[in-house]
């Protein structure tokens, strides 16, 4: 079990240092130049003043020191959670502006995320059980997998929000509303919420229900299967063992699934002017914030690297084989 | 992002094909293989979808009277009817001619991506898996680190600073960060062949890594490997949607992801223009529904043990 962790942490740990390279990397290897940008904003007519600003600007943020050097300030900066100032909304600190819409973000992934794979693994142990409901189930769950996110967002938006009226389609919070935590605002949060989360929750219930039904069905044609039902072990007896053999993998899927998710709730925000990270995203790229991006990045590097240790974690306490250190090597 | 065959269920994608049965088959087995083909409804209709949709992206451009998809030739924001079998925009643009060049775009980020995932995934899979001890302990670990960083943050990166937009060029970005949980799959295969005796015969034979793998292991899993490259083609196509619709799509030509962004961008919902944005997620959705479908089906005919049931 040590040797498991150890690998985890190995990983993660790599796959931090490359986020963080890569993210610094952003700013200093592309073309267009953040600083040259800022400066033709502020719309300074003397070359003087222009240049002025220009080596304030490279001072303030550091590319007037050799590379090897910015790299070192970077990690710095960064172990002291200074991620940089953003450009679209000069001088705002970039992890000012990502706390804000952190919340809504999660809010909105950690419920699909959880509450998906429960019904989606529920529904596929079901499939597995009636034939009648196999042809339902995985037609459906094809279908449903196959979705783009944004077109089931937008599909939603228009049934139930236009057409039906039933939920507001833009926004987190209605614009006559102060965010505070009284009974009003938490409502119409609430009521906010409810399209994007469903769109995210849909689209990856279809995966989960697959994923789940395929086990089920490979687990009850295995050897323990026949061995117990020749024994003459009631079917119910089988089926549970079969369901948690079952949902072992699905834990590790979890973790895998993750990052396709972290897509999946960026486009849903910007489909409902969501105030979390993706749309933040999107006006990060739209107005060539490199810094904004670099943040907003590796916040979700840093997320989903939280989140798979805590599946780790939770796969080591459900799987005893982990513990034993037997299965521990291979993922 | 609009998920790529997400590695749900299991250790590869959402409907990870079940093992290859790992025998040298006979000759007489294609045939029966045909047989079981064309009597599987999932593979028929799946792929019956597909084809359709091809045909239509491959005849249908040249049909129409203009070359321009993006035209502004015909009355604003009108509804279908018979000339304008999918209404036009609030610009005049014809939905339905950009549906079918759009569906080109869609089957060539499919291909190139999917290829290009394919070929990593199988280079890394094979050679991990077969070789083993410090080489596999490298590539698993290189494997890893790519699959925990969400493929989408990087090409959003990729996409925003490099500018380059074009289909193709989408399609290798996107094949470069989309194989690791095939890879990870292929190499768990090459695991359980490497040990088979007609591998030892060829390594007794003198044979090299390269040629063993190629000749020896790679034929063996080839359904495994053809089932692999579908759910990366789908994933590929999902992926460029996403990208498309965030702003990041191909400049200049047309796809069902950029024409997902222009209707959430002139406001296609408020106005009610549900042709506007009805056909092209609907596009994408049968085109890789029709793909998850048929690989059940391909799975069923390949793995006798399913057929059954």
């Amino acid at each position: 079990m040590r040797r498991y962790f150890a690998r985890k942490l190995l990983v993660y740990a790599l796959t931090f240092v490359v986020a963080v390279t890569v993210n610094w990397m952003i700013p200093r290897f592309m073309p267009g130049d953040p600083v040259a940008s800022m400066v033709s904003r502020a719309r300074v007519s003397q070359p003087e003043a222009a240049e002025a600003m220009r080596g304030y600007y490279n001072n303030l943020f550091g590319f007037d020191e050799p590379v090897w050097q910015q790299y070192l300030h970077f990690w710095g900066a960064l172990l002291q959670g200074d991620f940089g100032i953003s450009v679209w909304v000069f001088p705002t600190p970039v992890s000012d502006v990502l706390l804000d819409a952190l919340p809504y973000t999660l809010g909105l992934m950690l419920p699909a995320v959880l509450l998906s794979w429960i019904a989606g693994n529920w529904a596929g142990a079901l499939a597995a059980r009636r034939k009648v409901l196999d042809n339902t189930v995985l037609p459906a769950g094809y279908l449903l997998t196959a979705m783009p996110y944004m077109w089931i967002a937008v599909i939603l938006a228009w049934a139930l929000g236009s057409k039906a009226g039933w939920f507001p389609i833009s926004g987190g919070y209605s614009l006559d509303i102060q965010p505070s935590w009284s009974l009003d605002f938490v409502a119409d949060l609430a009521h906010h919420w409810v399209l994007p989360f469903l769109s995210l929750f849909l689209v990856a219930l279809g995966g989960w229900a697959i994923g789940m039904r395929n086990m089920i069905i490979y687990e009850l044609e295995s050897d323990y299967s026949s061995y117990l039902s020749a024994l003459g072990a009631p079917q119910r007896l089988i089926r549970r063992y079969a369901f948690r053999n079952a949902v072992l993998p699905q834990i590790t899927g979890l973790a895998l699934q993750l990052g396709v998710l972290v897509a999946g709730a960026l486009v849903t925000e910007i489909v409902f002017a969501y105030p979390g990270l993706g749309s933040l995203i999107l006006a990060a790229i739209q107005n060539q914030d490199f810094f904004l991006l670099q943040g907003a990045f590796l916040f979700i590097v840093i997320g989903v690297l939280i989140a798979n240790f805590v599946i780790d974690v939770v796969y080591v306490l459900v799987d005893p084989r982990t513990r034993t250190g037997m299965a521990g090597g291979q993922s | 992002m609009s998920a790529p065959p997400g590695p749900a269920g299991g250790d590869a994608g959402p409907s990870a094909p079940t093992a290859p049965t790992a025998e040298k088959k006979p000759a007489g087995s294609v045939r029966e293989t045909l047989h079981y083909a064309v009597r599987n409804p999932k593979l028929l209709i799946g792929s019956a979808v597909v084809l359709a949709l091809l045909l239509l992206g491959l005849i249908g451009p040249p049909l129409l009277d203009t070359t321009d998809p993006n035209a502004y030739g015909g009355p604003q924001a009108a509804p279908p009817d018979s000339t304008y079998w999918m209404g036009t925009t609030t610009f005049g643009q014809d939905v339905y001619a950009q549906f079918v060049h759009g569906l080109r775009a869609t089957f060539l980020v499919g291909v190139v991506g999917g290829a290009i995932a394919a070929v990593v995934a199988m280079l890394v899979g094979f050679f991990a898996g077969y070789r083993g001890g410090v080489l596999d302990e490298l590539l698993t670990m290189v494997t890893n680190v790519v699959l925990v960083i969400p493929a989408l943050a990087v090409l959003l990166i990729i996409n925003a600073y490099l500018g380059v937009r074009s289909v193709p060029v989408q399609g290798v970005f996107i094949g470069l960060t989309s194989w690791p949980w095939a890879a990870r799959a292929i190499r768990a295969q090459t695991f359980t062949l490497r040990t088979r005796e007609f591998v030892d015969l060829a390594r007794l034979s003198g044979n090299g890594t390269w040629r063993i793998v190629f000749r020896e292991i790679a034929p063996n899993m080839s359904s495994y490997l053809f089932m692999m490259f579908i759910l990366l083609f789908g994933g590929s196509v999902l992926i460029a949607s996403s990208l498309d619709f965030i702003g990041l799509g191909p400049t200049g030509g047309v796809s069902l992801g950029l024409m997902l962004q222009s209707a959430q961008q002139w406001s296609a919902l408020s106005l009610g223009m549900w042709w506007w944005f009805v056909p092209p997620g609907a596009g994408i959705t049968a085109i890789v529904g029709a793909l998850y479908i048929a690989n059940v089906g391909l799975d069923e005919v390949f793995n006798p043990k399913l057929r059954e049931s």
